[in-house]
């Protein structure tokens, strides 16, 4: 569930020129365009799915635990470090932790959404398990609109929803039908996924730093403590670069320019 | 025991979003805490991405999956698509395993 940022941008300008040029009679078009955007991000994450349902059952989850991991978790990179850490050795309570910290993005997220849907009771409840890059994207691209903000996040959380479990069955039923994972690369595959995933989040030098650092963190630890830990201590670089670089990191405000 | 970790993400990760449309926004959206927030992933995703091309055990070793990351950085560079990207990763690895380079 990544790749935001460019889908994002799109809508924005697709948003920008289609108000401009309709009054409130828009709306019925507006609905459109976000109901077929919702599906079209919908289907973008399919293909994700299938990686993590693949990679989900080559590191040794069932086909059940790996779709309950996209129904029940569902929140991309979380899930792919879950499974990764289990894959490395990691034990159950390290892969819990370790996708729990990345999940904590999303916790931003719905501060920024939270006066722009004003969920409450039954709604909020359902609705934060779709706080999501996509819906979050997806609503912050219709802000200017209150019905249409609204639309974009359910819609969009609802296709993702979907779309994401469809695929994540069919890429762990293809998964099973591999054997040794080593065999056909899969081993390779999980560090491409992650690799993919951070790629974006590169963007500014205190990145770059923040990557190399963790990466020296992990590597060095490697050896000396059980897996899962290395990945968990290298968190710590990640808030020493949030003290250090708060406002070149965080000056943006929640959940927007860093949507993926 | 794995059953038990997928709940404890699941109820990890679903509390944190809760979190964030629960309470007021003054108490959380800090520059530290988004700064925090933003480098998270970006660290977390580098220990993982470089444990599990080296990491075997609690041994480093450099095995085909170097060279299928090596790929992947590849089809990065060119803007190849998320699955295009993994997809590659995982033929050159298997490629070299079954000319038994590595």
């Amino acid at each position: 569930m990544v790749g935001v940022q460019r889908r994002g941008q799109s809508h924005r300008a697709a948003v920008t020129g289609s108000t401009a040029s309709t009054a409130p009679a828009g709306w019925a078009r507006r609905r459109r365009l976000v109901a077929r955007d919702a599906v079209g991000v919908g289907v973008a994450t399919g293909a994700y799915g299938l990686s993590f349902g693949a990679i989900g059952t080559a590191a040794g989850l069932t086909v059940a635990q790996t779709c309950a991991t996209s129904v029940l978790i569902f929140t991309g990179a979380s899930q792919f470090a879950f499974v990764g850490v289990l894959a490395a050795g990691g034990t159950a309570p390290s892969a819990a932790v370790t996708a729990t910290l990345l999940g904590t993005r999303n916790a931003l997220y719905g501060l920024r959404l939270s006066s722009l849907l004003r969920l409450r009771g039954i709604r909020r409840l359902v609705g934060a398990h779709l706080v999501i890059d996509e819906s979050t994207a997806m609503c912050l691209a219709h802000e200017d609109d209150p019905l249409a903000r609204r639309l974009g996040f359910w819609a969009t959380g609802l296709a993702v929803f979907v779309l994401w479990n469809l695929a994540t069955l069919l890429g762990a039923l293809a998964g099973t039908a591999f054997g040794d994972p080593a065999t056909y690369g899969l081993d390779a595959a999980v560090p491409a996924a992650f690799l993919a995933l951070l790629w974006p989040r590169l963007s500014s030098w205190q990145t770059r730093l923040v990557a190399l650092g963790a990466v020296v963190v992990a590597l060095l630890l490697s050896p000396l403590v059980p897996a899962g830990v290395p990945v968990m201590a290298a968190a710590l670089v990640a808030v020493a670069a949030g003290i250090v670089w708060r406002e070149a990191l965080g000056g943006s405000p929640a959940g927007t320019a860093r949507a993926s | 025991m794995t059953a038990v970790g997928i709940i404890a993400a699941a109820a990890g990760c679903y509390l944190l979003k809760l979190l964030g449309l629960s309470v007021p926004e003054s108490v959380l959206d800090r520059p530290t805490v988004r700064a925090t927030a933003v480098a998270l992933p970006v660290a977390l995703l580098a220990a993982l991405t470089a444990v599990q091309t080296f990491a075997s055990g609690q041994a480093l070793v450099l095995d085909a999956r170097v060279a299928g990351v090596a790929a992947a950085v590849v089809a990065l560079l060119l803007r190849a698509p998320f699955l295009v990207v993994v997809l590659v990763a995982a033929l050159t690895a298997a490629g070299l395993r079954a000319l038994g380079v590595a």
